[in-house]
């Protein structure tokens, strides 16, 4: 049974369609890229899943003891996060708010939950910090803690790495795949082939041709190959 | 020491202590929401909001409302929703919204002053809306005690939902992803704002409400780093200077509105400084 089912979703705004009879599934432990040009509907499919925005057809399901608020999403940083004055706990301790319903105070055992997330991602120690005076890195790590406090079993990164320096882009790869061998499933939209080509199991290509298999089949594949080329080559 | 006699005989007149118990209460309101409005760069709503409320005003007093908050609140809170609430979906968009209906407010409420106006100073019915002058000393019991209400209820919520309102003004992508209807509280925050901003009014008058509700957030935030440690220096900061305005303005005959301003501004850059020295 997998977590997350796409069955025919066609997704645009209004009327107007970007994406055109999408099916694809995700399996608990799979690693997902899901990659295509800018404009090609990443952001709406990604809202789609988050049940943000609605298909214009076709549904997306969760299975395997997923529910649909269970998916831990590490958005891009906003113009609001650059200058908030908030602590790297307040941050994390705010992933805990989907299980809250209208109780108005965090339990014991969501406040250890978020320490957890914070020393999963290597956070220990910065707990009482500005998140603003953070480093980009430090930065996307905290929200991804968050994103650990709303779920255990799959997160989606949008562009997880984008405005990272390299060193930076680098340990957020590692923190991920470690993520993942840990058993998380991880869906991520991203620019960078060469994160895709090292990490992912499955790819997803969308465009004006839809590509949905592994990551082999991907490199073999025209479109794979188009890609790639196109955006640099593989390395390493 | 003459001033503390002093204080303490003015104390001995219901007027005074009005005063201060309202002007006290509206500061704390205004600075929670100060906060947030400022973290979600909406600083400029509470400015436009405030016109609005005057223009309301004064359709009110034409009207001859003998209590012209029924009139004024439903105004200034439907004026919040469409502004707040809109968001995206606005055709025109956010701040020039605002400036648009912030004039659009102020010169429709001066001119139905002007042509309809049954006191024989307008120009002086004018300059008291939009500063505030004398009207938190004339205020009348019951309006007290709506005051007194009010702001009880806004603190209330304000503390109940204070993390909600903190996962939506951080990150409302992120809360409404793990199910937060980030829309309802969105909506609930357009209403307190408007509500805080008609009850200002009588505080500092309309053109001054945007000191008494950015001015607190901002000189926390120049101090301090968390979201818990700003609200509450922001609260804390925003009752001293109004309390300190008032008892100012009273023993030196000043404008109540303006004293506190002036006050807040002195606190700003005592703050600013305090946060270049850490």
């Amino acid at each position: 049974m997998a977590q997350l089912i796409c069955d025919h979703l066609t997704l645009g705004y209004d009327a107007h369609a970007i994406v055109r009879d999408l099916s694809f599934s995700v399996h608990a432990g799979d690693y997902l890229c899901i990659v295509g040009e800018n404009g090609a509907g990443k952001t709406t499919l990604m809202k789609t899943l988050l049940g943000l925005h609605a298909p214009i057809s076709g549904t997306v399901h969760t299975g395997d003891g997923m529910r649909p608020n269970e998916i831990g999403y590490l958005p891009q940083q906003t113009l609001v996060q650059k200058d908030f004055p908030a602590s790297v706990r307040e941050v994390v301790l705010s992933g805990c708010q989907g299980r809250c319903g209208l109780r108005p105070y965090y339990k014991k055992a969501e406040k250890k939950l978020a320490e957890k997330c914070m020393e999963r991602m290597g956070l220990e120690g910065l707990a009482r910090h500005s998140y603003r005076e953070l480093s980009g890195g430090q930065q996307q790590r905290v929200l991804l803690a968050r994103a650990l406090c709303a779920t255990q079993k799959l997160l989606l990164l949008d562009e997880p790495v984008s405005g990272l320096d390299p060193k930076a882009a680098e340990k957020m790869y590692e923190l991920i795949d470690k993520l993942n061998r840990e058993g998380v499933t991880v869906l991520m939209v991203s620019h960078d082939v060469h994160a895709v080509v090292k990490s992912a199991s499955h790819i997803l290509h969308i465009g004006e041709t839809i590509f949905f298999g592994t990551k082999e089949e991907y490199l073999d594949s025209e479109t794979g190959q188009k890609f790639v080329s196109v955006r640099g080559g593989v390395q390493g | 020491m003459k001033q503390v006699h002093m204080i303490m005989e003015y104390l001995q007149y219901p007027f005074v202590r009005y005063a201060l118990v309202t002007g006290v209460l509206i500061a704390l309101c205004s600075s929670l929401l100060g906060v947030i409005l400022v973290l979600k760069h909406f600083s400029y709503i509470g400015d436009g909001l405030s016109h609005v409320a005057f223009g309301a005003m004064a359709v009110a007093s034409v009207l001859n409302l003998t209590n012209n908050m029924i009139f004024v609140l439903p105004a200034t809170v439907i004026c919040a929703i469409l502004l707040l609430g809109a968001g995206e979906r606005a055709v025109v968009n956010g701040d020039a919204a605002i400036a648009m209906l912030s004039v659009g407010a102020l010169a429709v409420g001066y001119l139905l002053m002007h042509l309809f106006s049954t006191s024989a100073n307008v120009s002086g019915d004018v300059c008291s809306t939009l500063f505030g002058s004398t009207a938190i000393l004339t205020l009348t019991r019951g309006e007290v005690w709506l005051c007194v209400v009010l702001s009880l209820v806004v603190s209330a919520v304000f503390l109940l939902f204070y993390h909600k309102i903190f996962a939506v003004t951080f990150d409302e992508s992120f809360a409404r992803a793990a199910g937060t209807n980030a829309g309802a509280y969105n909506f609930m925050i357009a209403v307190i704002i408007a509500v805080i901003i008609v009850l200002a009014m009588n505080l500092v008058g309309s053109l001054l409400i945007s000191a008494l509700v950015v001015f607190p957030a901002l000189s926390a935030m120049r101090v301090f780093k968390s979201f818990r440690s700003v609200t509450l220096c922001s609260a804390v900061l925003s009752v001293f200077c109004a309390f300190t305005g008032i008892v100012v303005s009273i023993l030196w005959g000043t404008p109540v509105g303006a004293t506190i301003v002036v006050i807040h501004i002195l606190a700003y850059v005592l703050f600013s400084l305090a946060g270049m020295l850490r």
